[in-house]
C-alpha cells in the first residue's frame, strides 16, 4: 500500500468509527471497498492487517459500539469478507472477530438487522469469504446457512436475490473439494452443508406456497447456469422428479421461473447424462397455457442439440396463435396443419379471445419469438415460409380492420386487434424479418399490397408507419433483379410508382416523426438504388427531390437533419437536379451546397449542422462533382465554418473531413508508399474504394480528383494543406475543451508528422519568428485564451511546430479519463477526510 | 313512459318523449340528404349544367326531361332542393310542451315544427346553439334564396312515375312530405320561442319534470339533456365528445344513475380517427398547394372549421405555407369567426384562460389580421378583386348542391392539379360529386367526425351505468358495408332498445312513487311512535291537494259548525267522511308466551304446530284455531264471538297499537 495511503489510514478509520462524522457519500464507501479488493488482489491481506492495525480495531469498534450507521456495519461486513477470503488472513480473524461480525452474537440478533442495507452487507460479506474450505466450517459453526435460507423471502428484493446467489454458491464449494471429480455422487456422500441446502430446496419445490417455489427455481436455475461440476447431473437426478411433479398442479406455479430452470438445465451438462429432461421440457411445453409456453418454446429453438421430435413440439408451440389467427380469418377452411402441423388449438384460441391484453400479449410474443429465430442458423427446417408471410400480412389486417373473416372467431379478433398498434408494430417488424427469406409470388405481391395500405392509412400512427417503411425497405431491397438485367424488376417499378405519391404526401405530414421517417426511408432507398436506372427515372417524375429540398427549412431540428442528409444522399447521385435540364445537372447542386453551407453557418440546432458536416465528408471522400471542382475552397469554407461551431461533434465531424481531405493529398493513413504523394490519381485504388459505400455513384470516382492539387511533393500538398487553413483548424481543436476533439485532432496531426518524416520534411524553419510567434500562440491557446488568430502559415513553420510539440505526450495524457487524478486512492481518503473536516488544508473538490 | 321516434337519422334526430303528463321534443335535426337527388344551384350561369339533357324513360317517353336531368348516368332533379321533414303524422305536434335542443346542427327543422304544426311550446337551448343554428339557417336560406329558380318539380314525386325511376330517386323515402327551404321570416319567427338556458340550469316543467342542459363537448353550446322527477331520471345524449377541442368538456358524472339514456349523435365515420384525418387533411392541402393547384374545402360556416383554421395556423408557416391565402366565403362567415371568439365561458379551459390575458381564444384572429385568413360574404364583390391562386377557399354547402362551392367545383373541377377536400361527414362525397363528374380535380375524402365513437361509449355506458339504454337501430349492428365488425356497434347489458322512424316504444320501467309534501302545521300534529330502532309510524288523517303535479298532503278542514242557514252547501265544501279509524296494529306475537298466557285464562289442552308461514295454535276442547302469521292471525273458531273477542283481545295484549 502506498505509504501516504498507510499515513491517512488510522485517521480515517476514527471518522468510519465515530457516529458523530457520519459519512455523507455513499460511493466513497464503495470506492473504497474496490480500492481494498485491489490492495488485497496484490498482497497479503494478513500482511495489511498487521501493518495497518486501525483496520482490525475499525472493525470491533464497530461490533462494540451501539450507535453506528448501518451503511459503516454494511461497510465493516463486506470489508471483513474482503480480508477473510484469503485463508491465512480468515485463520487471523477467524478466532473472535469473524464469529462475532457473521454469527448470532453481532449484527444477526441486534436492531440494526432490520436495516436492509446490514442484511445485504452481511450477505456480500460472506459471499466474499466463502473461498475456502475452512469459510465452510464457520458458517456451519454459526448457522448461517438457516439465516441465509430465511432471507431468501427477504422483503428487500437485493437482498433476498443475494441470498439466493449466496447458497449457490456455498453449494458449489461444498461440492467442489469432496465431489469433485466424481460423477453423480449419492446423497449421502454429499457433505453436511451441501446435504442441508439440497434439502432445503427440496422442501421448498414441495411447498404449496408459490414464492418459495419461486425461491428453490432460482437458486437451481443459477447453479445450473454457472456451477458446472459433474455433480451437477447428480442433482438433477435427484430434483428433476420433484420438478416434474410440479407440472400436474394446475396452475402450474412459478411457470416463468420453471421455464428459467429448465431452460439453464437444457444448456447445462445434463442433457448428455439425462435423456428424461427432453421429456420433461416436452411435458411441460404441453402443461403451460400458450402465453408462458412461448419463452419455453424459443429456448428448446435455440439449443444446439435437441431431439427433432421436440424441436417440433416447441415449433408447433410458437405457431400456434399465427395458426389460429390464419384459420380464423380464412375466407374458406384452409388445408389442415396449415402452419407445419399446427392446427388451432382450442385452449389458444381461449387465449386470444378471453381479453384484449392476452390477445395482444400472445401475438405480439409470437411474433417476437418468430421474429428473433428467423435469422437464427438452427432455426426449424423446413420453414414455413409462405403461411408466415400469410399470417403476419392476415394480423396487420386484422389490425387495419381490412380484413373481412367470414368466421365467427375472425370476427371477434377483428374487434379485438383493430387499431392496436402494439401488435401493428410487431406484426411490421416481423414482416420485415422475413423479407430474408424467398416466398411465393402471391404471398410477396400480398406484402406489398398490405405495406402500401400501411403506408397509405391515414390512421396508421407514427411509430407504425416508422416501422412500416422499415419492413418496406427490407423488403424493397431484397426484391430479387430481373436475371439478365441489372436494373429492378417490373413488379418493384409498380410498387415505386404507387409508393412514391405516398412518401410525398407523408412529407407533408403535420407529424414530424413521420416526416422524419418519410427522409430516412428516402435516403436508404436512395443509398441503395440510386444508380438503378427504375429508380432514377420513378423519383425524378415525383416531387419527392423538390419536397426533400424545401425540408431543409423545416422547424423541427430533426427533420432538417434528415432533410440535409436524404437531400445530400439524393445530390451524390446527381438526382436533386431539375429533370427538364439533365444536361446541366450541377445548376441545382451547386445551389445545394451553398444552403448546406448556409446550415452549417446559421442552423440553431446542433443535429442538422451535424448531418451537413457528415454529408460533407461523404461527399469529399466520393469526390462528389460540386466538391471536386475546387476541393481547396471547399475544404477551406467547411473548416472555416466548423471551427466556430459551439458543437463538438461538428468540429469532431470536422476533423473526420480533414483527415478525409489529407488522406487524398497525401495517401491514405497506413500507405506504403508516401513519399509519391498520393494524390487521388495515384492512390491505391483499392484503399480508395473501401473507403467509399458500397454503391458508389457511378464515375464519382474519377470526378473525386482534385485537381486544385497537382502531383508533387510533400511541400506542396502542405501548401495546400496552409491555404485551406487546416492548421489553424487542427491547432485548435488540439486544445479543445471537448477531449474526443482533442484527441482526433493529436492523432490527425500524427499522421501528418509521421508522413513528413517518411517523405522527408520540407525546408525546416525552426528559428524563424513565425515559429515562436506559432508557439505562442499555441501556448495561448491551452492556456484557455484562443482569441488570436495564427495568421497564415508556412508550412515550414508547421512542421517545425509539429515536432515541438509533445504529440505522444498530449495523446497519452488525453486517453487518460478526465478524472484520473482524482480517483487514486490517496485522493479518496483525503477528500472523505476532508468532507468531515480532519483535513482543514486539503482544498481538494472532487464531487 | 314513450317515446316517438320521428327522425330516422342518428346524428339527426327528432324524437318526443312523452314523461309524467309532459311531452318532450328531443331535437328537430333536418335531414339534409334529399338536397343530393336534385341538381346543384349554380351563383354563376354554368352551361354546363343548364345543358344537361333531359332524363327520358326506356321507352323513349320524355314527358319528365323538363324536371330530371341526366348526368355521367346519374339522374337529378331540376328544381329548388327540398329537405327531409321529421315525421309529422306520428304524434300531435300542436301537443309538444317544451323542445330541447342539444346542438346547432340538431335545430334545423325548428321552423318547420313551430311555424306549420300549431307547436304554442317554448324551445330551450343554449345561447351558442341559437346564435349559431340561427348564423347555419341564415347561410341555408341565402344560398337558395339567392338563386331564384322558377321551377319546382313535383311530377316525378307521383308514386307510380317514381317506382319508374332509377335509384337513387327511386329508393328515396317520404317524398311527398319533402318540403322546400323557410324563409327568413319563419327563421325569425322560430327563433323568438327559444327560451336560453345555461349548463346545469334546472329548468321545471309544469312541476312535473325537470330539465338541465350539460355539456356534451361536441360544439359550442351543445348539450346533453337530463330529464328527470323526483323517482325517475331520463338522460338524452346526443352529439357527444371525449376528445379535446374548443368547446367545454363533455359533463359525464351527471349522466350516472339513469333509468334510461337515450343514445343518439354517434360518429357518422367511426373507422376515422379525427386526428389522422387532421393529419391527412393537413398533408393533402400542403401537397396541392405545393404543386401550384387549389384547394376547396366544402364546410358548414362554424364547428369543425374553428379547429382546421387551428390546425393551419400551427402548420402553415412549418410546411412553407406562410405566402398561400386562404379563403373563407359565406354570407355569415364574418358573423361565425366573432362568434367564436365572444362565448368564451363555453368553451374549453385553454380557450377560456386566454381570454384573460386578454387574448382571443381562437387563433384564427391573427390569421385574419396578418391577411393570412380572409373572408368574404360571397364571391360577387370584393372577393372577386383579392382572388388569387393557388389558394385554399372553405365554403358551403357541404352537400356541393349550393352555395358559394358550386361556383369552384365548376371553376376547379377540370384541373387535377386542384383538390377538393371533404371533412364534413354528413353527405357522402361519391354522390355529393356525381352531378360534378366527370371531374378531373383530385378528391380527398378526410371526414372529421369528433362524436364519441364506440368504444368511447363503451367506456361511458360502463361507467354512468344506465338501467336501459335506447337508441337508433343504426347503432345496434355493425355498418351494413363492414358487417363482421362486431366492434361498430353498441355492446351493453341488457341489449339496447333501439328505434326507428315513425316507431313509438315504450320505455321499459314503471313510475313507483310520487313525492308528497306535508304541510308544517299537518306535521306537526304526528305523534311518530318508534316500532323498532330508527322506524317511527304515526297515522295521518288529511287532504292530498294535487296541483300542476304538486302533490301536498293538508290539515283536514275543522268539522263544519252547522250554520242553520238553508243555503245548499256546494259541492267543493263536502268535508270528507273522516270515520273513526280502527287503530293499527304491530309487533309480533311470541308463541310461547302466547300459549301460556292462553293458559293463564283457562285454556287447557293447547297445541301448537308450526307451518311454513308460522303457527297454528289449536285449542282442542274449544275446537279452535289460532293461525298466525307474518302480517296475519286469524282466530277461527265456531260461532262463538265471545270466545273470539276474548282470544283477539289475548292477541292484541302483544301487539303495539297506534
Amino acid at each position: 500500500m502506498d505509504p501516504e495511503c498507510s499515513r491517512l489510514l488510522p485517521a480515517l478509520c476514527a471518522v468510519l468509527a465515530d457516529p458523530r462524522q457520519p459519512v455523507a457519500d455513499d460511493t466513497c464507501l464503495e470506492k473504497l471497498l474496490d480500492w481494498f479488493t485491489t490492495v488485497t488482489e496484490a498482497g497479503s491481506s494478513l500482511l495489511l492487517l498487521q501493518e495497518n492495525p486501525c483496520l482490525v480495531e475499525l472493525l470491533f469498534h464497530v461490533l462494540k459500539s451501539q450507535d453506528l450507521s448501518s451503511r459503516i456495519l454494511s461497510f465493516s461486513l463486506r470489508l471483513a469478507g474482503i480480508f477473510a477470503a484469503q485463508e491465512d488472513c480468515f485463520q487471523y480473524l477467524q478466532g473472535e472477530l469473524l464469529p462475532m461480525l457473521f454469527g448470532e452474537a453481532g449484527p444477526l440478533g441486534g436492531a440494526a438487522w432490520t436495516a436492509p442495507a446490514v442484511r445485504s452487507g452481511w450477505i456480500q460479506g460472506l459471499r466474499t469469504l466463502a473461498q475456502h474450505p475452512s469459510a465452510l466450517r464457520l458458517l456451519a459453526a454459526c448457522g448461517a446457512v438457516d439465516t441465509i435460507f430465511s432471507l431468501q423471502g427477504d422483503s428487500s428484493l437485493f437482498v433476498a436475490s443475494a441470498a439466493g446467489q449466496l447458497l449457490v454458491h456455498i453449494l458449489d464449494l461444498a461440492m467442489r473439494g469432496p465431489a469433485e471429480g466424481r460423477c453423480s455422487p449419492q446423497a449421502c456422500d454429499w457433505p453436511a452443508c451441501a446435504q442441508k441446502i439440497v434439502c432445503h430446496i427440496e422442501d421448498s419445490l414441495c411447498s404449496i406456497a408459490t414464492p418459495q417455489v419461486t425461491q428453490a427455481l432460482n437458486v437451481l436455475t443459477t447453479v445450473f447456469g454457472h456451477c458446472h461440476g459433474l455433480w451437477t447431473q447428480g442433482l438433477w437426478v435427484r430434483l428433476s422428479p420433484l420438478v416434474a411433479r410440479l407440472l400436474e398442479k394446475d396452475p402450474v406455479p412459478a411457470s416463468h421461473s420453471l421455464v428459467d430452470l429448465l431452460l439453464s438445465v437444457a444448456r447445462s451438462s445434463v442433457p448428455s447424462s439425462d435423456r428424461g429432461l427432453w421429456e420433461t421440457l416436452a411435458q411441460t411445453l404441453s402443461h403451460l397455457s400458450p402465453t408462458q409456453a412461448g419463452p419455453l418454446a424459443l429456448g428448446i429453438l435455440k439449443l444446439q442439440d435437441c431431439p427433432q421430435a421436440l424441436r417440433t413440439q416447441a415449433f408447433g408451440v410458437l405457431l400456434q396463435p399465427l395458426a389460429c389467427v390464419l384459420e380464423a380469418a380464412a375466407q374458406a377452411p384452409g388445408p389442415p396443419g396449415l402452419l407445419g402441423g399446427a392446427a388451432g388449438d382450442p385452449m389458444t384460441v381461449d387465449t386470444l379471445l378471453c381479453s384484449k391484453s392476452a390477445c395482444v400479449g400472445l401475438l405480439c410474443c409470437a411474433l417476437a419469438h418468430l421474429g428473433l429465430l428467423q435469422p437464427l442458423p438452427q432455426r426449424p427446417s423446413p420453414w414455413p415460409q409462405a403461411p408466415l408471410l400469410g399470417a403476419a400480412v392476415t394480423v396487420l389486417r386484422l389490425c387495419s380492420g381490412s380484413a373481412a373473416p367470414t368466421s365467427d372467431v375472425g370476427g371477434r379478433l377483428c374487434a379485438i386487434l383493430v387499431g392496436c398498434g402494439r401488435v401493428q408494430r410487431a406484426a411490421l417488424d416481423f414482416l420485415g424479418a422475413l423479407s430474408q427469406g424467398a416466398g411465393p409470388q402471391e404471398s410477396v405481391t400480398q406484402v406489398f399490397s398490405v405495406l402500401l395500405e400501411y403506408l397509405m392509412s391515414p390512421e396508421s400512427s407514427s411509430m407504425v408507419l416508422k416501422k412500416a417503411f422499415q419492413a418496406t425497405l427490407r423488403w424493397l431491397l431484397s426484391s430479387p433483379k430481373t436475371p439478365g438485367c441489372c436494373d429492378l424488376d417490373p413488379r418493384t417499378q409498380l410498387f415505386l410508382r404507387e409508393l412514391l405519391p405516398v412518401l410525398q404526401k407523408r412529407l407533408c405530414s403535420p407529424c414530424w416523426e413521420v416526416r422524419d421517417s418519410g427522409l430516412e426511408f428516402l435516403t436508404q432507398m436512395t443509398r441503395h438504388w440510386g444508380g438503378q436506372a427504375g429508380f432514377r427515372q420513378a423519383l425524378l417524375a415525383s416531387e419527392v427531390p423538390e419536397l426533400t429540398k424545401q425540408l431543409l427549412q423545416d422547424p423541427e431540428s430533426y427533420v432538417r437533419a434528415s432533410a440535409v442528409t436524404a437531400t445530400g444522399q439524393l445530390s451524390s447521385w446527381g438526382l436533386l437536379a431539375a429533370p427538364a435540364s439533365p444536361e446541366r445537372p450541377g445548376a441545382q447542386q451547386k445551389s445545394l451546397l451553398v444552403e448546406l453551407l448556409h446550415v452549417l453557418c446559421a442552423d440553431s440546432e446542433g443535429f442538422p449542422r451535424r448531418a451537413v458536416m457528415q454529408v460533407f465528408t461523404e461527399w469529399l471522400r466520393d469526390g462528389h462533382a460540386d466538391v471536386a471542382e475546387d476541393p481547396e475552397r471547399f475544404v477551406a469554407r467547411v473548416l472555416q465554418a466548423a471551427s466556430r461551431d459551439p458543437d463538438w461533434e461538428v468540429r469532431a465531424q470536422g476533423l473526420e473531413l480533414a483527415l478525409v481531405f489529407l488522406g487524398q493529398l497525401l495517401g491514405p493513413r497506413g500507405s506504403h508508399c508516401p513519399c509519391a504523394v498520393a494524390l487521388p490519381e495515384t492512390a491505391p485504388p483499392g484503399a480508395l474504394a473501401q473507403a467509399l459505400p458500397e454503391a458508389a455513384p457511378p464515375g464519382t470516382l474519377a470526378q473525386a480528383l482534385p485537381e486544385a492539387a497537382p502531383p508533387g511533393t510533400l511541400a506542396q500538398a502542405l501548401q495546400v494543406l496552409c491555404r485551406v487553413q487546416l492548421f489553424e483548424f487542427a491547432f485548435r481543436a488540439l486544445f479543445d475543451c471537448d477531449r474526443p476533439v482533442a484527441q482526433k485532432s493529436c492523432d490527425l496531426l500524427l499522421f501528418l508528422r509521421a508522413k513528413a518524416a517518411l517523405c522527408g520534411s520540407p525546408q525546416e524553419a525552426g528559428d524563424s519568428p513565425n515559429v515562436a510567434s506559432v508557439e505562442a500562440t499555441l501556448q495561448r491557446w491551452q492556456a484557455g485564451e484562443q482569441g488570436q488568430p495564427l495568421g497564415y502559415l508556412e508550412p515550414g513553420a508547421v512542421m517545425a511546430v509539429l515536432r515541438s510539440i509533445d504529440l505522444e505526450g498530449l495523446r497519452d495524457t488525453l486517453a487518460e479519463s478526465s478524472d484520473h487524478v482524482e480517483k487514486s486512492p490517496q485522493s479518496l481518503l483525503q477528500d472523505m477526510l476532508a468532507a468531515v473536516g480532519v483535513l482543514g488544508e486539503n482544498e481538494a473538490d472532487c464531487y | 313512459m314513450k317515446l316517438y321516434c320521428l327522425s330516422g337519422h342518428p346524428t339527426l334526430p327528432c324524437n318526443v318523449l312523452k314523461f309524467k303528463s309532459t311531452t318532450v321534443m328531443l331535437d328537430c335535426g333536418l335531414d339534409m340528404t334529399s338536397t343530393l337527388n336534385f341538381l346543384p344551384l349554380p351563383l354563376v350561369q354554368s352551361p354546363r349544367l343548364s345543358n344537361l339533357p333531359g332524363w327520358s324513360l326506356k321507352d323513349g317517353n320524355a314527358f319528365l326531361d323538363k324536371e330530371l336531368k341526366e348526368c355521367s348516368g346519374h339522374v337529378f332533379v331540376d328544381s329548388v332542393p327540398e329537405f327531409c321533414l321529421p315525421e309529422t303524422e306520428l304524434i300531435d305536434l300542436s301537443t309538444v310542451d317544451v323542445i330541447l335542443i342539444s346542438n346547432y346542427h340538431c335545430m334545423m327543422a325548428l321552423p318547420y315544427i313551430t311555424e306549420h304544426t300549431g307547436f304554442t311550446g317554448t324551445v330551450y337551448a343554449t345561447e351558442p346553439t341559437v346564435q349559431i343554428g340561427r348564423l347555419l339557417m341564415e347561410e341555408l336560406v341565402n344560398f337558395i334564396e339567392r338563386v331564384p329558380k322558377a321551377q319546382s318539380a313535383s311530377l316525378w314525386k307521383n308514386k307510380d312515375i317514381q317506382r319508374l325511376l332509377p335509384s337513387p330517386l327511386k329508393d328515396a323515402v317520404e317524398v311527398s312530405t319533402w318540403r322546400r327551404c323557410y324563409t327568413m321570416q319563419e327563421v325569425n319567427s322560430a327563433l323568438s320561442k327559444i327560451q336560453l338556458v345555461g349548463y346545469s340550469q334546472k329548468i321545471e316543467l309544469f312541476g312535473a319534470v325537470q330539465v338541465t342542459p350539460l355539456s356534451s363537448g361536441y360544439a359550442l353550446g351543445s348539450s346533453n339533456w337530463i330529464i328527470q322527477s323526483h323517482y325517475e331520471k331520463v338522460s338524452y345524449v346526443s352529439g357527444s365528445s371525449l376528445l379535446t377541442t374548443h368547446p367545454q368538456p363533455m359533463d359525464q358524472a351527471s349522466l350516472k344513475n339513469s333509468d334510461v339514456l337515450i343514445l343518439t349523435g354517434l360518429t357518422q365515420i367511426p373507422t376515422a380517427n379525427p386526428d389522422s384525418m387532421v393529419g391527412e387533411f393537413c398533408s393533402n392541402l400542403a401537397l396541392t398547394v405545393r404543386n401550384g393547384g387549389n384547394v376547396l374545402v366544402p364546410c358548414y360556416p362554424s364547428g369543425v372549421i374553428y379547429d382546421l383554421l387551428e390546425c393551419l395556423y400551427q402548420y402553415i408557416d412549418s410546411a412553407g405555407l406562410s405566402s398561400i391565402p386562404f379563403y373563407f366565403i359565406s354570407p355569415v362567415a364574418n358573423s361565425s369567426l366573432e362568434f367564436s371568439q365572444i362565448f368564451a365561458e363555453w368553451l374549453c379551459h385553454n380557450k377560456q384562460t386566454k381570454v384573460y390575458l386578454p387574448e382571443p381564444p381562437f387563433p384564427h384572429a391573427e390569421l385574419i389580421q396578418t391577411n393570412k385568413l380572409k373572408h368574404y360574404p360571397s364571391i360577387h364583390g370584393d372577393f372577386s378583386n383579392d382572388f388569387r391562386q393557388p389558394c385554399v377557399v372553405f365554403t358551403g354547402h357541404p352537400s356541393l348542391r349550393f352555395g358559394d362551392v358550386v361556383h369552384f367545383m365548376e371553376l376547379w373541377g377540370k384541373s387535377s392539379l386542384n383538390t377538393v377536400i371533404f371533412t364534413e361527414p354528413d353527405f357522402t362525397y361519391l354522390e355529393a360529386l356525381a352531378p360534378y363528374q366527370p371531374l378531373a380535380m383530385k378528391c380527398i375524402y378526410c371526414p372529421i367526425d369528433t362524436r364519441l365513437n364506440f368504444i368511447q361509449v363503451s367506456k361511458l355506458l360502463k361507467e354512468v351505468q344506465p338501467l336501459h339504454v335506447v337508441c337508433p337501430e343504426q347503432y345496434t349492428q355493425p355498418p351494413p358495408a363492414q358487417s363482421r365488425r362486431m366492434d361498430l356497434m353498441i355492446d351493453c347489458q341488457p341489449p339496447a332498445m333501439s328505434y326507428r322512424r315513425a316507431e313509438v316504444l315504450a320505455l321499459p320501467f314503471k313510475r313507483r312513487y310520487e313525492k308528497i309534501e306535508i304541510m308544517p302545521e299537518l306535521a306537526d300534529s304526528l305523534v311518530p311512535m318508534e316500532i323498532k330502532p330508527g322506524v317511527s309510524l304515526a297515522t295521518v288523517s288529511a287532504v292530498l291537494h294535487t296541483k300542476d303535479n304538486k302533490h301536498v298532503l293538508q290539515p283536514p278542514p275543522r268539522p263544519a259548525q252547522p250554520t242553520g242557514g238553508k243555503k245548499r252547501k256546494r259541492a267543493s265544501d263536502d268535508i270528507p267522511d273522516c270515520k273513526v279509524l280502527k287503530p293499527l296494529l304491530s309487533g309480533s306475537i311470541p308463541v310461547d308466551q302466547f300459549v301460556q298466557t292462553l293458559e293463564k285464562h283457562g285454556f287447557s289442552d293447547i297445541k301448537v304446530e308450526d307451518t311454513a308461514k308460522g303457527h297454528i295454535v289449536l285449542l282442542q276442547e274449544a275446537e279452535t284455531l289460532i293461525q298466525i302469521e307474518e302480517d296475519s292471525t286469524h282466530i277461527i273458531c265456531d260461532n262463538d264471538e265471545m270466545l273470539r273477542v276474548r282470544l283477539r283481545d289475548l292477541v292484541l295484549k302483544f301487539l303495539q297499537k297506534f
